[in-house]
Formats: C-alpha cells, sequence, structure tokens
C-alpha cells in the first residue's frame, strides 16, 4: 500500500473524511472515489452505483464498492439528485483502481444545497485527517 | 523435514461434461416403455435440453478423475477450526443407504414409517439429554438454519408475551451466521466486544442489554476455542431484562459430557450434526442442525413435532404457538440416521473421551506450536486453538502463505483470516480423531513452513506447488464471473 | 473405541506436553459451578455389529421395501436411480471434504458443482444457479425475500398451487419481518386464477408452481403478462424437476427467479431429506443470490481452475447485511444431481419424462374405467387429481398394509373443500401391470 506522501490527490478537487473526491462544474459535481480509497480497497471487482434520478442527502450511504473478501461503503459528500452513472464501472470496475480521478468517477450529483461544498476538504485538509 | 506426506502422483486433466459429449451416448438404463405414447400439445415442449451425452464408464472416469483433485478428511489431517472435520464413520453411511431407510416416502402415513419417526424421536431425546435441554427439533437443514429457528423461536417469544424487541446482542467473535439469521428476524446486531482474555465480561454485557433487546447470541466455546467461564451472569443479566440467551452449538465437540448447556442458562441452542456427530460435509452439505430448547420454549418449536403414545409415533402439526414450518418435510433424515448410528456407536462414555481427546489434541498443538508462531491468547484452550502470522510479518510471510504452503506438505490448512478479532488469524482444530502420530507430523510441517519463511519466503509466496493447479486468480473470477460453462 | 487413536502412552505424552496432570485438568478453565453433576443418560455403546441389527429392527418397522409400489408424488419422487451414481457420490474425497475455501485442492467438487450450475442453468432456462440450496420450499422462499427487499414493497403473491408445505415454510419466514402475503385462488381447471391478481395493489413478486401442486401445468405466459402488468418479479417453482426434461423452461416464459426440487434426479426419497434445493435466475439476480457460487478463473501459471466466488454477498463477509444466512447447502446431493444428469443425457431425460406422462396417462385412465372422476381437464405432467369412489379410504389402507402399494395422497388434508380427491402420481418405476393391479384392486 501506499504511503502517504505517494497518493495523487489533485489540488483542484474537495475531498470528504469518507475519501470521496467532488469536482465541481456549475450546479453539478463530478464524485468519485480518491487515490487513498482505492489503495487501501486493492482490486475492485463491482461497484455498485445508486440509480439515476434517487436523492440522497450529504453524508447518506449512496453505493458500495467491492473487493474479493470485504465490503465498503460509498458515501455521498453532498445533497442532491444523482443525475447520471458511470455505466462503464459494471463490466470494468478497475477503472476505478487504473483512474480513479478520470474514467472511474461513480456518478454525478444536481446540487440540491451548493454551500455544502464549503464544508469540504482541500487536499491539505483531508492529509491531515489521514495523519490523525 | 524428512518424509513430507504430501507428494505429488498421476492425476488426470479432465475437461467439462459437455466437452466429452458424443451424439447417441446414453450413460443411464433406459426402461421400455410399455403404455400408449400420448403426445403433449407442441406449445407446452421444449426442443431439447442441451446435457452432455456420455456411456457410463464416460461418467465414472470423468467423476473418478475429479474426486482425485480433492482433499477429504479419509485424505489427511483436515485441521479446518470452527468445523470440526472428524472421521465421518462408515458404518454411518451404510445405515442411511439401508433400503427401507433411504426407500421411505415422507407421505407414507404414520403406520408406514414407525421406524423412521422413532429414530427420530430417540434422536430428540439423545440430543436433549446431551445438552441439558428439554425439547428438540430435528427440522433446521443445517447449522444457520438452525440459528434462524431458534431467532425465530426468540422473535416469537417476545410476540407472545406482547411486547416485541428489536435489538440482539452478538459478541465480536461470532460467525457470520448469528448476524444474519438475526437481520432475517428483523433483529438490529449490537456487537459486543470480549476481553483481552478473549472472552466476555458480564460488564460489557449488561452495558448494552436492555428491555428493547431480545436476547444475546454466544458460542461456547467460542471462536477463539476459549470457554466463556461467565456464561452464567451473562445469562443472568439477560434473563433479568427478559431477554433469552441462544447458544450457537457449533462448538459441542469440545465440552460433552463435562457441559450441560441447560443446567447454565442457555434458552436455546442449535447443534450442528456434521460436525459434532460425525455426519460428513459432503464438500458443503447437506448439513442438519438440530435446535434444542428450555421446557418454556417447547411451544414454540417448527411442526410437525413426534409424539409418542403407547408406543405408537405419530407427526402433529397442531401447535398453535409454533413459529411454523422449516422444511418441506422433516428435515436431513439421511443426516440424522448417521448421527444416530454415531450416539448408538460411541455411547456416553465415548462422547466424553471424544471431547478429552479433541482438548487435549488442542493444547497439545498450541503448547508444541507457540514458539513457532504468535499465540495472541496464551491461555488454556478447549478443542481449538488460534495463531496468527505475526513472528512472520517480519519476512513478509502471512497466514495466507503459510496455509497454502501446508498444502504442499499433505495437510488441510487450518481456517484462515476467523475470527475476525485476531488479525491473520491461524485457527487450528484438529479434532479428536487425529492421532498423536499425524498430530507431530502437522506441527513439524508447521516448524518447517516457518523455517522457510525465514530461508526462503519466495518459495511461501509462489506455494502450492504440487497441487493440481496453483493460487487462483479470484479477482478475475469476481470482475468477470463466468458461472456456467 | 475405534474411531479414537490415543493409547495411554500418548496420551501420557500429550498431557506433559500440553501442562496437564490428567485430562480432567485440561476442563479446569471451565468453573466447577458450571460443569455437569449429572452424566450424560444415554443407550449403551453399540458394536459395530450390534448397531447393524438395532438398524435392521428399525428398517422393519419400515414399509418400504423394494416392493413398493409408489403411486404418490407431492414433492417426492420415486424414479430409478443408477448404481453408478450412488457408488460415486460415495467416493471419500467427495464425501468428506468441508465447503471448497481451498481451491487448489478442492478442483473435484469446484469443477463438478460448475458443471451442476451449468446444467441447472440450462434446464430452467436461466443465466445463473447457485450451487444449491436446502429444498425446493427453502429456496422459494428465499426468492420471495428477493423480491421483497430489491422492489421495496411490503406485498407478495402466491399461488394456492403452490406445495402446500412451501406456503407454510413461506409464512414463516416472512413472518418475524412482517411481509404481507396475499395467495391467489385456483379456478376450477386447476390451475391458479390470475384474473384475482388484478385486485390486489402493487406486489413485489409473484410465485407460481407449474407442474402445481395438482400436476397441472400452468400458463405460464399468462403468469408472465400480470407479473410485467404489476412490475412484480416472475418467481416460478416446480417439485418435479423430470417435467424439465419435456416441457419448455421457466426461463423461455421469462421467469426471474426459478426455485425447484431436485430430489427426483437420482437422490433417494429418504423420508424427505436430505433432498436439493435449487435455485437460478437471471443475470440480473445474480448478485441477489443467496448461497455459494463457483466461478470459472485461471492460476498463476495460465492454467483454467474453478474458485467460490462473488461471496461479498454472503455471511462470512456481508454479516448483517448479507443476502441471506446460508452456509452448509447441500452440495454433495448437488453432486449428485449432476452426476445423474450426465449419466441420463439429453435424450435419456426426454425419455423417460414422457414415459412419466405416458405411464401417468395411462394411470388416469385404468382409474377413470373403476369408478374415478378426473375433476380438472387440464395438461398435467405425471400427478393429476382424482374423485374416489366412497370405499376407496379403506382399500387404499389395505393397499399399503398389506402389498406396500401406495395409492395417492388425500387431499382434504391441505384443501378442505376437496372431500375424496386423491393426488395421484406415476413415474417410470411403475409398470403397466402395476396400473392394472392397482385398478383391479379398487374396483
Amino acid at each position: 500500500m501506499k504511503e502517504i506522501q505517494e497518493l495523487d490527490l489533485p489540488e483542484n478537487l474537495k475531498y470528504a473524511k469518507t475519501h470521496e473526491w467532488v469536482k465541481k462544474d456549475n450546479d453539478r459535481v463530478k464524485i468519485g472515489l480518491n487515490d487513498y480509497a482505492q489503495d487501501q480497497l486493492g482490486e475492485i471487482v463491482f461497484v455498485e452505483v445508486p440509480e439515476v434520478g434517487d436523492t440522497f442527502s450529504k453524508g447518506d450511504e449512496f453505493g458500495n464498492v467491492e473487493s474479493v473478501k470485504a465490503v465498503s461503503e460509498i458515501y455521498i459528500p453532498v445533497s442532491g439528485e444523482i443525475i447520471a452513472v458511470n455505466e462503464n464501472l459494471e463490466d470494468a470496475p478497475e477503472l476505478v483502481n487504473d483512474s480513479c480521478y478520470g474514467k472511474g468517477w461513480i456518478a454525478e450529483v444536481k446540487l440540491s444545497d451548493p454551500s455544502e461544498l464549503d464544508s469540504l476538504l482541500d487536499k491539505k485538509a483531508y492529509l491531515e485527517t489521514l495523519k490523525g | 523435514m524428512e518424509n513430507q506426506i504430501g507428494t505429488s502422483g498421476l492425476i488426470f486433466n479432465e475437461p467439462p461434461l459437455w466437452e466429452k459429449s458424443v451424439p447417441g451416448r446414453c450413460g443411464m438404463s433406459i426402461p421400455v416403455n410399455d403404455v400408449k405414447r400420448v403426445k403433449f400439445d407442441k406449445g407446452l415442449i421444449r426442443d431439447s435440453v442441451a446435457l452432455p451425452e456420455l456411456s457410463e464408464l464416460d461418467v465414472v472416469r470423468h467423476y473418478t478423475r475429479l474426486s482425485q483433485w480433492n482433499f477429504g478428511v479419509d485424505s489427511g489431517m483436515y485441521p479446518l477450526g470452527s468445523c470440526t472435520m472428524k472421521y465421518n464413520p462408515k458404518t454411518n453411511d451404510v445405515q442411511a443407504s439401508k433400503q427401507e431407510i433411504a426407500n421411505v416416502h415422507p407421505l407414507s402415513g404414520d403406520d408406514a414409517s414407525q421406524g423412521a419417526l422413532k429414530l427420530m424421536y430417540d434422536l430428540q431425546i439423545m440430543l436433549a439429554e446431551i445438552t441439558g435441554m428439554h425439547s428438540t427439533t430435528l427440522q433446521p437443514a443445517a447449522g444457520a438454519h438452525g440459528e434462524l429457528a431458534g431467532m425465530m423461536i426468540i422473535h416469537a417469544f417476545h410476540e407472545k408475551n406482547g411486547r416485541q424487541r428489536s435489538k440482539i446482542i452478538i459478541p465480536d467473535t461470532a460467525h457470520g451466521t448469528n448476524p444474519a439469521s438475526a437481520t432475517l428476524c428483523d433483529y438490529e446486531s449490537i456487537k459486543v466486544s470480549s476481553n483481552e482474555q478473549g472472552v466476555l465480561t458480564p460488564e460489557a454485557v449488561a452495558e448494552v442489554m436492555d428491555e428493547d433487546t431480545a436476547g444475546i447470541m454466544i458460542t461456547n466455546p467460542n471462536t477463539l476455542g476459549l470457554f466463556e467461564e461467565n456464561i452464567k451472569k451473562i445469562a443472568d443479566i439477560v434473563h433479568a431484562k427478559g431477554g433469552l440467551v441462544y447458544g450457537d452449538g457449533a462448538n459441542m465437540n469440545a465440552v460433552m459430557g463435562f457441559v450441560k448447556p441447560g443446567e447454565i442458562g442457555i434458552d436455546v441452542m442449535h447443534l450442528n450434526l456434521h460436525k459434532t456427530f460425525s455426519t460428513p460435509h459432503g464438500g458443503g452439505g447437506p448439513g442438519s442442525g438440530p435446535v434444542v430448547v428450555t421446557k418454556e420454549l417447547e411451544p414454540f418449536l417448527p411442526f410437525p413435532v413426534i409424539t409418542k403414545q403407547n408406543n405408537k409415533y405419530s407427526l402433529s402439526e397442531d401447535r398453535p404457538d409454533s413459529i411454523g414450518r422449516l422444511h418441506t418435510f422433516f428435515g436431513h433424515f439421511g443426516v440424522m440416521v448417521k448421527a444416530y448410528a454415531y450416539i448408538l456407536s460411541m455411547g456416553a462414555e465415548g462422547l466424553k473421551n471424544v471431547s478429552e481427546y479433541a482438548v487435549l489434541n488442542a493444547n497439545y498443538i498450541k503448547e508444541s506450536l507457540k514458539g513457532t508462531l504468535n499465540l495472541p491468547y496464551d491461555r488454556p484452550c478447549m478443542h481449538e486453538c488460534v495463531f496468527n502470522d505475526e513472528k512472520q510479518a517480519e519476512f513478509h510471510i502471512t497466514t495466507m502463505d503459510m496455509a497454502k504452503r501446508l498444502l504442499d506438505f499433505g495437510f488441510h490448512p487450518p481456517t484462515v483470516y476467523f475470527p475476525l478479532v485476531v488479525e491473520g488469524a491461524f485457527m487450528v482444530e484438529p479434532t479428536e480423531t487425529e492421532s498423536k502420530q499425524s498430530i507431530d507430523e502437522f506441527i513439524d510441517a508447521v516448524k518447517a513452513i516457518a523455517k522457510e519463511a525465514k530461508e526462503n519466503p519466495e518459495l511461501l509466496h509462489s506455494a502450492p506447488i504440487i497441487t493440481k493447479v496453483s493460487r487462483l486468480d479470484e479477482v478475475q473470477a469476481a470482475r468477470k464471473p463466468c458461472l456456467r460453462g | 473405541m475405534r474411531y479414537l487413536p490415543h493409547t495411554k502412552e500418548d496420551i501420557d505424552k500429550m498431557l506433559e506436553k500440553a501442562g496437564g496432570s490428567s485430562l480432567n485438568s485440561l476442563f479446569d478453565c471451565i468453573p466447577d459451578e458450571l460443569k455437569t453433576k449429572n452424566g450424560l443418560n444415554l443407550p449403551k455403546q453399540l458394536t459395530e455389529w450390534e448397531l447393524d441389527e438395532h438398524m435392521d429392527n428399525i428398517a422393519s418397522s419400515i414399509n418400504a421395501s423394494r416392493k413398493c409400489k409408489y403411486f404418490i408424488g407431492a414433492g417426492s419422487y420415486d424414479h430409478f436411480r443408477p448404481a453408478s451414481v450412488n457408488y460415486l457420490i460415495s467416493r471419500s474425497e467427495f464425501m468428506t471434504a468441508y465447503t471448497p475455501y481451498q481451491p487448489e485442492v478442492s478442483q473435484g467438487t469446484l469443477q463438478g458443482i460448475y458443471e451442476f450450475q451449468t446444467m441447472i442453468s440450462e434446464l430452467t432456462g436461466m443465466d445463473v444457479s447457485t450451487a444449491s440450496h436446502y429444498d425446493c420450499g427453502t429456496a422459494l422462499a428465499e426468492a420471495l425475500l428477493i423480491a421483497l427487499k430489491k422492489k421495496k414493497i411490503q406485498k407478495i403473491a402466491i399461488s394456492s398451487l403452490i406445495h402446500p408445505s412451501h406456503k407454510e415454510i413461506i409464512k414463516t419466514y416472512l413472518k418475524p419481518s412482517g411481509y404481507e402475503l396475499v395467495e391467489i385462488p385456483y379456478n376450477n381447471e386447476g390451475l391458479t386464477d390470475f384474473d384475482q391478481v388484478e385486485n390486489m395493489g402493487d406486489l413485489a413478486g409473484i410465485a407460481v408452481q407449474s407442474p402445481n401442486f395438482f400436476g397441472n401445468i400452468e400458463n405460464l405466459a399468462l403468469a408472465k403478462k400480470i407479473c410485467d402488468s404489476k412490475k412484480a418479479l416472475f418467481i416460478t417453482s416446480f417439485t418435479e424437476a423430470l417435467s424439465l426434461g419435456l416441457l419448455k423452461s421457466p426461463g423461455d416464459f421469462g421467469a426471474d427467479l426459478v426455485a425447484g426440487e431436485g430430489q427426483s434426479f437420482g437422490l433417494a426419497k429418504s423420508f424427505g431429506g436430505p433432498g436439493l434445493g435449487l435455485l437460478a435466475g437471471t443475470k440480473k439476480q445474480m448478485r441477489n443470490l443467496p448461497g455459494r457460487l463457483i466461478g470459472k478463473t485461471i492460476d498463476s501459471n495460465g492454467k483454467q481452475g474453478y474458485v467460490l466466488t462473488l461471496a461479498t454477498r454472503e455471511q462470512h463477509i456481508r454479516r448483517e447485511k448479507a443476502s441471506s444466512n446460508i452456509c452448509s447447502n447441500n452440495g454433495l446431493n448437488a453432486m449428485a444431481v449432476a452426476m445423474y444428469l450426465a449419466s441420463v443425457g439429453k435424450t435419456g431425460i426426454r425419455e423417460i419424462a414422457q414415459q412419466n406422462h405416458d405411464k401417468a396417462d395411462f394411470l388416469k385412465n385404468e382409474l377413470e374405467k373403476v369408478g374415478f372422476k378426473i375433476p380438472f381437464k387440464s395438461p398435467f405432467f405425471n400427478e393429476f387429481v382424482a374423485i374416489a369412489p366412497q370405499d376407496f379410504a379403506d382399500k387404499r389402507d389395505k393397499l399399503r398394509n398389506d402389498k406396500g402399494v401406495y395409492a395417492g395422497i388425500r387431499l382434504e388434508k391441505f384443501f378442505p373443500e376437496l372431500k375424496n380427491h386423491y393426488l395421484f402420481c406415476a413415474t417410470e418405476t411403475i409398470k403397466k401391470e402395476d396400473i392394472e393391479n392397482l385398478a383391479q384392486e379398487v374396483k
């Protein structure tokens, strides 16, 4: 597994303590699992994504990610409605390992409260939570 | 290690059945039709069924070859912790396949099936006696099915008392089936941790037990192989708040003749006939998971029950408080016959010996290997002991590596990575049917592997070497599931 | 005792190492007050030969000799079982292995069950079959739970012509969670009356058995249509697996989940267990299925092999969130069924299935000749309902007691409105003269 200094955590993204990343694009955001999460989970074999149209509140469990012998929940970092999910993950869950910020994204969400973005962490603050 | 018992010999490659299929072959004697052929409406029937076409010898050779890729108790020592892989006596199988026993139809009626009913009735009594409980149902088809029955009985008990509860206490050492069974009864599992000695304390239970908690599920001895010495006090705490105590009897093999769960506060428990009572595991069943209960819980047992009057046995469904039916007929009768034959073959003294030797074997292994492997709970154990890979960490050798290497030495590995409270757990249950000689060979093998871990870790990473296949790619199997040919 | 290898000398040496002064001292970790003061009161130990004698005595009070004739089914069927199947399944490498947790030394079980899954998928017309369940009733209850959990609707409907025991199992499984169960009545053709479903509101699923408990073949195409209109999962079941050798499969009609009993394929009746629960589904349901699944993969040298897979559904990983609590299933019986299917093969299964229907039809005609009435005119497989003449009940008991002939199952016990109705069955084990004799006896 990677040491903390080896982690790839792009500066332009926001992070949740539960290891999701968020990228803002006007009133919608893209969400995925960050490098730390994919590294800790190991080889991902299945990602259960929510359904388009579902709505969630910040912190809700909105999916699962599975390795061969473990299941981890994915929590939604912001409240809103799912407007797209990454359907490629069904046949290629390894995209989360190979490209967690690119082709391995999980869902797109239409924000119901854009101010929630302010409560998310930047790279530096997120790294602090890992050290703690 | 000299004279290692694992070796390689001639085995055969064998493709899936359908690759051997040749149109026109059939491996079964087909009766000659002696009545008029009656054609079905075309709309109801299918074109054909794509089953393979093989001769009888094709089939025999196919499965003989497959069997040779398998490891069973009859092949070698199988110290799979928590699974009680003891010798499966051959006479038991002979009894279960006796003409009348194998051939009796479940709806023959009481008159025609007296022997079958008597056997079940007597087995119920013997299991109640062994566990110190009042009544038995033989209906559950496996251990987990027994747990479900037990949970339903607890659920029905609270329902009858007019106030349902929402939670159940489950220790961190429990089998995964415990919380899964509780969920099926809509109970939320409340985890309680064992202490640094590996057992539950009354204090920990008292802290979570309340009047919204239906009860507690306890495995005793627990999955660390340790006797829950506070069981009586814990039962008192749970009872005082109106809860019930469920006993997971998976480890009953350790205490027969020494402890009767019914005398120490257990209200309902299941037994695994395929563990304690020597019936074969069959590569994943069929098992049998009878449930024993106190007198108070007897009305809730699943129906039908067997009654005896004037030396005549009959099935009764007139049970207003029963949880209902759990099996299409009466459970796994064929498995019950084997357990019945086993108990009769052992007798009271024999069963007590079983527990004595099971515990002796486990303690002997524990003391013999504790310098070689790390022993997280260094105290007298019951029928199994749990080590881990802490001492091998510096060589980057894991429990999995050692387990796989044991295969090359001719042993089935212990249970690995369970219980969850021990990281890298290596859980050894030798059972009473292993001799000192085979256990010594096992101990020598583990010591030899620990030495290899230090001197040649690469060898362990690539183990097993002499098996038919090497380590399999489970990631690919799960990412791109291919579940049929 | 011959199963216990310990000599006095072994015990002494082992005690020395284990740090105990006696065998009893090993139990010092159990507080005295928790130890039993009462010994075990069990029958005296028997030698192997005494056990044989004892079991012979038990067997002699069971009326199930080789001469018995079974004109009854209802979930447990009398079929021919090849000697080779019994012989092969007794190989101890299969019988004395555990669940294949170590695939490198379990390829026999794993490939065998993979082949089983393949053949069951083919027979049921489904994408995926599990590695087995306890019996049809429990498999069907699990199928209903899948629908209830996935659809998030609290109500489910089952045909009243599902096997009565299966209906009871379903009630037992659904009760603690408080789900609502409704039964769809049957009509005067002995079929499920799907017209009644309309007013049942939203349903998570609809379950239908075919051939149904009366032996009649249900209109599954209609059932599918009703399910689609309700957006309910379409669940089917069967107790007579042999029917799949001839009849269209549940998959042909678009079933989502299929539960079945596999006892007919080479397993002993054995007083009703262990049989074999079958559970299959569409690819969409794959991750909702309970229990073991075997998948194909490769080893580190690129060689083909098999492993337990998709284990994250199961209790040992997902614990309280598992799709079911099942652990041990009926693996050895699944293997036996695979052996049977490999033996009977493509042409054999069709011929035997057809013969079952032929014999049952002949039986029906012979019974009609001696005064029985056939209340339902629907197509059936190897079971059918007949209304008996008044004096039949006594003759039936006598036939069983004197000749070991089991003539029909009384339906009134399960359907109080069906007085004097009996469920008859005939399989390939019944000869023409057996049927003629029966007709003579009950005339």
